[in-house]
């Protein structure tokens, strides 16, 4: 097992060079080059080869890459044109909030999706399949920043005008955006959740359904096993394989996501840091998010993978 | 999906007969659903001039942010121009964008994937390296980073959301390839001298065409929702543009006051992104029986 997750490690590291040389090169990709971004239009050319060399824009590109790994290693992110500080910093208040928002969410539509999933499964062209199976479809087809406005309005605005018309009369049922309470979380987790819940719930039911086909289903049955056990202990065991693969998966683009459900709630995570930075063009943020939340990325993949060696004894280690 | 047995014995007469996928297509009532959507969505799109009851750039001060009325089916925008018409051009907007950035996906996507697949060895490596690295950020921020250092406009945005979708068909149609390439009738075209491009072009593509399809179908969902969602950033198209994306950004400060300004470009995306991926799933169905639940 410790062999494995060595090699694992290893066969990651060219990706993140790859990913960390995306992200470097990216600044060049700006029209006019990275010292003009950086100076401003307006700047002469003396300041803009100052800015050149103070970057190491003049050196060699290999030798750039290189430098620009060595400081990442000391986690050294750039400073931040808009307000000084050191990238890091800020990515360090932020990151904690957005992985907050991923969690939670995360939990509350696995739980969600793998139960509607595993019931649609059991009762295969019923009514609860057939219409839990359209939603899912819809839930997915939403906008996750339209479906946050949509509760928005919901909890904001036509819920309060509904109580206060049969007699309760009340503010803003749920706060519409900020942080810092439970309740703050609500919107944005249901946003977030019910999309994902949507893929776990069809994934669910697509490999519950290929489970309960299985023979091994059968013997349980005929030895007595009660229904209920069959289903969540039996079944559902070894159909956690693709499920497990998917919610890790979904963990890393609720990372990406954060960028759309923080930006709709005002939730001041790393996705509203980057937003908020584009237009400022405040380029080492933009760069240092995108590393951040992208290493984040291949981080969960490579834990999904060692933990999936681990639910199936099947796979080889070596 | 039960199959249906031949009840006919007599000599088949040379009538015309909707191939075996069509049929099974037609059979699927959701697929078929989604195909409506689709084809009204297409239809929107290519008549949109024709049909807007206004014109969706003129604005009028006094019905701003109006709700629907007789004249305004749908109400008016931030600054009262018309909701209807402005939709009916934001499909425009939305199949143009969904079928260039797919159309870039498919042509990179597919070609990295053959050359990969059918050279194997280094190329191979090489290939499949680039991929892996374009699968490591999560694809919604890989559009956001390319748009955010090229600058905003609806050409940048097609190109980011087409970059994005490399990676599904070259994985789809290298395995694809990976296989084809040992059989029978490769060898055989081979050992009649046919160079590499022949037998790409008319043993290998034929082959994988089908999976490119639906493939093609559900990814015109992800680019559709995708180019909302850097609109809805501000990364898409200008400002006054009637971009579905674009019109949630604008009517995202008036939630409160005017609901319907985001209310119906919302809708309209989920509508059509929900008929792609349903036309998608029966197109699977209908094409590799195989996969069917």
């Amino acid at each position: 097992m410790t062999k494995f997750i060595v090699r694992r490690l290893l066969l990651a590291i060219p990706t993140l060079l790859g990913v960390s040389f995306l992200v470097f090169a990216s600044i060049r990709l700006v029209p006019g080059g990275p010292a003009i971004a950086l100076a401003g239009e307006l700047a002469t050319p003396e300041i803009i080869e100052q800015v050149n060399r103070e970057l190491g824009l003049d050196q060699p590109l290999l030798i750039q890459y290189v430098n620009y790994l060595g400081r990442m290693l000391r986690f050294d992110l750039g400073r931040s044109i808009r307000s000084g500080l050191p990238v890091i910093e800020e990515i360090q208040t932020r990151l904690p909030r957005t992985l907050l928002l991923a969690v939670v969410s995360l939990t509350v539509s696995s739980v969600l999706g793998i139960t509607i999933g595993v019931t649609a499964a059991t009762r295969p062209n019923s009514l609860f399949d057939g219409g839990s199976m359209i939603f899912a479809l819809l839930g997915v087809s939403m906008p996750i920043f339209w479906s946050g406005l949509m509760l928005m309005i919901f909890f904001a605005v036509l819920l309060p005008q509904w109580l206060t018309s049969i007699g309760f009369p009340t503010g803003p049922i749920l706060p519409p955006t900020g942080s810092g309470t439970w309740q703050h979380l609500v919107m944005p987790v249901t946003a977030l959740a019910a999309n994902s819940m949507a893929i776990q719930a069809r994934m669910t039911r697509a490999t519950m359904l290929e489970v309960l086909r299985q023979d091994y289903i059968r013997t349980a049955r005929a030895k007595g096993q009660k229904e209920r056990i069959v289903v969540y202990v039996h079944a559902l065991r070894n159909a956690m394989l693709p499920i497990v693969t998917i919610i890790g998966l979904q963990f890393g683009t609720l990372l990406g996501g954060a960028v759309l459900t923080e930006t709709v709630f005002s939730w001041p995570g790393i996705g509203r840091l980057l937003v908020d930075t584009i237009g400022f063009r405040d380029y080492p943020v933009i760069q240092g998010t995108v590393l951040t939340i992208s290493v984040g990325f291949v981080l969960t993949n490579l834990f999904v993978d060692i933990l999936y060696a681990y639910l199936d004894p099947r796979i080889k280690y070596s | 999906m039960t199959a249906s047995i031949p009840t006919d014995f007599t000599a088949p007469k040379k009538t015309f007969k909707l191939p075996t996928s069509v049929r099974r297509l037609i059979r699927n009532p959701l697929a078929m659903f989604g195909l409506f959507i689709v084809l009204t969505f297409i239809f929107v799109g290519i008549f949109a001039e024709q049909i807007s009851p206004h014109d969706y750039d003129l604005s009028n001060l006094s019905m701003a942010r109006k709700g629907p009325s007789a004249t305004y089916v749908l109400g008016n925008d931030e600054i009262g121009r018309d909701m209807l018409s402005r939709l009916f051009h934001g499909a425009r907007i939305s199949l143009t964008l969904g079928v260039i950035s797919v159309g870039i996906g498919l042509i990179v996507g597919v070609f990295m994937g053959v050359v990969a697949g059918y050279f194997g060895g280094v190329v191979d490596l090489i290939v499949m390296g680039i991929i892996d690295i374009m699968l490591a950020f999560p694809s919604i921020l890989l559009a956001i980073m390319f748009v955010a250092f090229l600058g905003g406009s609806l050409q940048n945005a097609m190109i980011a959301i087409g970059v994005l979708s490399i990676p599904v068909y070259t994985r789809l149609v290298r395995s694809s390839t990976l296989s084809i390439k040992e059989e029978l009738f490769v060898e055989a075209a081979r050992a009649l001298g046919a160079n590499h491009v022949t037998i790409v072009l008319r043993h290998i593509l034929p082959n994988v065409f089908a999976p490119i399809i639906v493939q093609s179908t559900l990814q015109m969902a992800v680019a559709i929702q995708a180019a909302a969602a850097l609109g809805f950033l501000g990364l898409g198209a200008p400002p006054d543009v009637p971009e579905w994306g674009n019109m949630l950004q604008k009517g995202r400060n008036f939630i409160f006051s005017a609901p319907h300004i985001v209310l119906y470009p919302g809708l309209a995306t989920m509508l059509v992104v929900f008929g792609f991926s349903l036309l998608g799933d029966g197109l699977r169905d209908a094409l590799d029986p195989r996969l069917n639940r």
